[in-house]
């Protein structure tokens, strides 16, 4: 990693990071789909380790790009394992209690063809 | 192409409303309609705003309907997505404008929470110091050291009005003053991330979900009072946030944002992390400091405090991990942005870990001011199973409990400690109907009493006596000459305790006294438990009316304390029952009476 010798390298660095191709803000169109999979202590405690590998391997299979990635507690501690998906021009959505069946169900209906299906968790907080 | 989404709560104070019924009738209407096509129902978790269920929303124009019955499916299919109109009765009416929210910007009322402290966790890789620094990560420290004096900072956190999160309420800037004022060469930044309370994970969320805030303001702390030095005191139980921090250090190095001429500047700075061993008052910041030099865990006197003679006798800041999550935020946004959210004297958001008998267990971070009401009846989802609320429990072991005449109090720190609890680290217990306020208060003392670090004789002995005297009430042996001496010695305790541990410990005991006495008097006077929970004042009996001879309760106890013959009333001994309840949760015709 490049070390930061002035404040003007931190610009540039965050510059780049948010236009980087696996930002999870900003999906470009070289990798449209971001699945984030909540993964502090009660997240793995509840099975969020075999849900990110089932989202990576089944993508894999399906030829599906994507990045999948891990974050820290989403706070919806009640519907662990919880996944935020984030479709290309679309708003992200957070699916609650999600094992690999469900996974299976997001890949096949939300992600193939954009059908939203039970179970979303509505945020319900504001982020500054 | 589906053009709309209905999205339907389905979640549980929704669904006790009908809501799954309304979800079908909309779902009918859009098929005979021939919609089907072009509109989608999807039923969604909790949003949050039970208070106003059921809730319904509508995308992609972002209208939020509240209290809707199943029979307004069909005005909504036909009003809202074929006319294009909406239907201005259903929806919600703001307290404040008395007028009803229509347009789309003005639709985020029900979301109650507000992350400041949280803001990257769940949106960012906290193994990834770019993502953070795409998010502003490290802006704040490069403002400090290239635009701010440290005073100038220190008067920026001082104006914002943050308060020490731990559970002290400390202003914040002016510990940073304090410590910076102190003459010596070598200072120290600590960050208390010990975070003993039972129940409470705010802090390690923080650390698992976005280390690199940590340590931005502890960088910046730094600046700010002179220590070119960071220490993160942090419990050896917490593996996944040590290991998360670890990284994030690493990667803070390698990128030249710790270590020696940070950015270009002639400021250094660097952090080791000290490893808790599992001692709830090493989270007390004197005891803390000795146990980082090697000594025993012990609390000392205050004055000195840390901040003029600390670690290794030398001026410390220390401060808990959710208050430094806050600062990056403060020195962006600026302290007026701050200090217009929240209470006159509780400024900011606060964290808690909102746990116990309630739908929507989690990780929660509201503005200053939020009822107890909004926290547990809206975000919460209200209380499990139906049941009735009876108290909430705040400020961990040395908090209180506070009953339903509390539920409008607004959160803050002073209203808490009005009420007779305290906002403590964050920690908030739901506690229904089915919950002992005596056994609660004992649960609370067993802990703080193993905890004690023996140091003094009030917490020490008379923590101990305080034990015996509720193990003695919950077993039916009080008395009340008992009573008497459990308040008189709780404040005994609370004034004379060398540290905080001590002087806080009796306060589970005050509160529930103060207002479930009649919980008290019931184990005393009439040696009973009105809660059933206390095992020696409770009894299990067999309702003859309703056993069928099932044989269910005989074949699962564990103790083979119930006798009978299949089709035959059961019979439970007595004296071999343990009163594990096991008969009761699998008896099928309700025949096991409890008493």
């Amino acid at each position: 990693m490049k070390k930061l010798t002035s404040v003007a390298d931190l610009k540039e660095l965050k510059q780049q990071s948010s236009l980087a191709s696996n930002s999870k803000d900003a999906p470009s169109s070289q990798q449209p789909i971001v699945i984030k999979v909540a993964m502090a202590t009660c997240g793995i405690a509840s099975g969020a380790k075999a849900t990110y590998d089932y989202f990576v391997q089944e993508l894999e299979r399906q030829k599906i790009k994507a990045t999948v990635c891990q974050t820290g507690c989403m706070s919806y501690c009640y519907a662990e394992p919880t996944v935020e998906i984030t479709l290309a021009g679309e708003e992200p959505v957070v699916f609650g209690f999600v094992n690999s069946a469900k996974a299976q169900e997001i890949i096949d209906k939300y992600i193939i063809q954009h059908q939203l299906i039970d179970g979303i968790i509505p945020a319900s907080y504001k982020t500054v | 192409m589906t053009h709309h989404h209905i999205f339907v709560c389905g979640g549980i104070g929704c669904r006790s409303m009908e809501s799954e019924q309304l979800r079908k009738n909309l779902q009918r209407e859009i098929i005979v309609r021939g919609l089907s096509d072009e509109v989608q129902v999807v039923s969604t978790g909790c949003f949050g705003f039970c208070e106003k269920g059921p809730l319904v929303k509508i995308s992609p124009d972002n209208t939020f309907y509240v209290q809707v019955s199943p029979n307004d499916a069909a005005e909504i299919i036909q009003e809202h997505i074929i006319n294009k109109q909406k239907v201005d009765r259903l929806l919600y009416i703001h307290p404040e404008t008395k007028k009803r929210v229509t347009e789309a910007k003005d639709m985020d009322f029900y979301k109650r929470q507000y992350r400041i402290a949280l803001r990257n966790c769940g949106n960012i890789d906290p193994d990834n110091i770019e993502e953070y620094i795409a998010r502003d990560g490290y802006t704040a420290l490069a403002k400090c050291l290239t635009e701010l004096s440290p005073a100038e900072v220190i008067g920026t956190i001082k104006k914002s009005g943050l308060r020490g999160r731990g559970g002290g309420g400390f202003p914040t800037g002016l510990k940073w003053e304090i410590t910076k004022s102190a003459n010596s060469i070598q200072k120290y930044v600590v960050c208390n991330a010990d975070e003993g309370d039972p129940g409470a994970f705010m802090d390690r969320s923080i650390l698992e979900g976005d280390p690199h805030s940590v340590i931005e303001a502890m960088a910046i702390c730094g600046y700010c009072i002179g220590a070119d030095k960071g220490l993160v005191y942090i419990r050896a139980e917490y593996p996944l946030a040590i290991k998360r921090l670890k990284r994030a250090l690493q990667q803070a190095d390698d990128t030249g944002l710790l270590g020696k001429n940070i950015l270009g500047t002639d400021f250094n700075f660097e952090i080791e992390l000290r490893y808790g061993a599992g001692a709830f008052v090493c989270g007390e910041e004197t005891a803390l400091i000795h146990s980082m030099e090697g000594c025993r865990g012990e609390p000392t006197f205050k004055p000195p405090f840390p901040s003029t003679e600390g670690y290794l006798g030398q001026p410390t800041n220390v401060n808990n991990v959710e208050t430094f999550a806050n600062i990056p935020v403060i020195i962006n946004k600026g302290a007026e942005w701050f200090s217009a959210i929240g209470t006159e004297k509780s400024k900011g958001t606060k964290v808690f870990a909102l746990a116990g008998k309630i739908n929507n267990v989690g990780l929660i971070e509201v503005p200053m001011g939020t009822t107890l009401r909004e926290i547990i009846y809206d975000i919460g989802g209200g209380i499990k199973d139906g049941k009735k609320f009876k108290a909430v429990q705040t400020g961990g072991p040395s908090g209180g409990c506070l009953s339903e005449k509390f539920l409008d109090t607004p959160i803050d720190y002073d209203n808490l400690i009005a009420a007779g609890s305290m906002m403590g680290s964050g920690g908030m217990i739901v506690l229904d109907e089915d919950d002992c306020m005596v056994s609660i208060a004992k649960f609370y003392l067993t802990f703080t009493l193993e905890e004690s670090c023996g140091k003094c004789a009030p917490c020490r002995i008379g923590n101990k006596r305080l034990h015996e005297i509720l193990d003695r009430i919950t077993q039916g042996l009080g008395t009340e000459e008992d009573l008497i001496r459990l308040k008189s010695l709780s404040n005994v305790i609370k004034d004379t305790s060398l540290c905080g541990l001590g002087q806080t410990s009796p306060n589970p005991i005050l509160s529930t006294m103060a207002n479930f006495y009649s919980e008290y008097e019931a184990h005393v006077k009439q040696k009973k438990c009105p809660s059933k929970q206390c095992k020696d004042l409770i009894s299990f009996s067999i309702l003859t009316d309703n056993c069928t001879g099932c044989t269910l309760c005989f074949r699962n106890c564990p103790v083979e304390a119930i006798s009978g013959e299949k089709g035959k009333v059961h019979n439970i001994d007595q004296d071999k029952c343990i009163k594990c309840g096991i008969c009761f949760s699998k008896c099928k015709y309700e025949a096991i009476l409890v008493e």
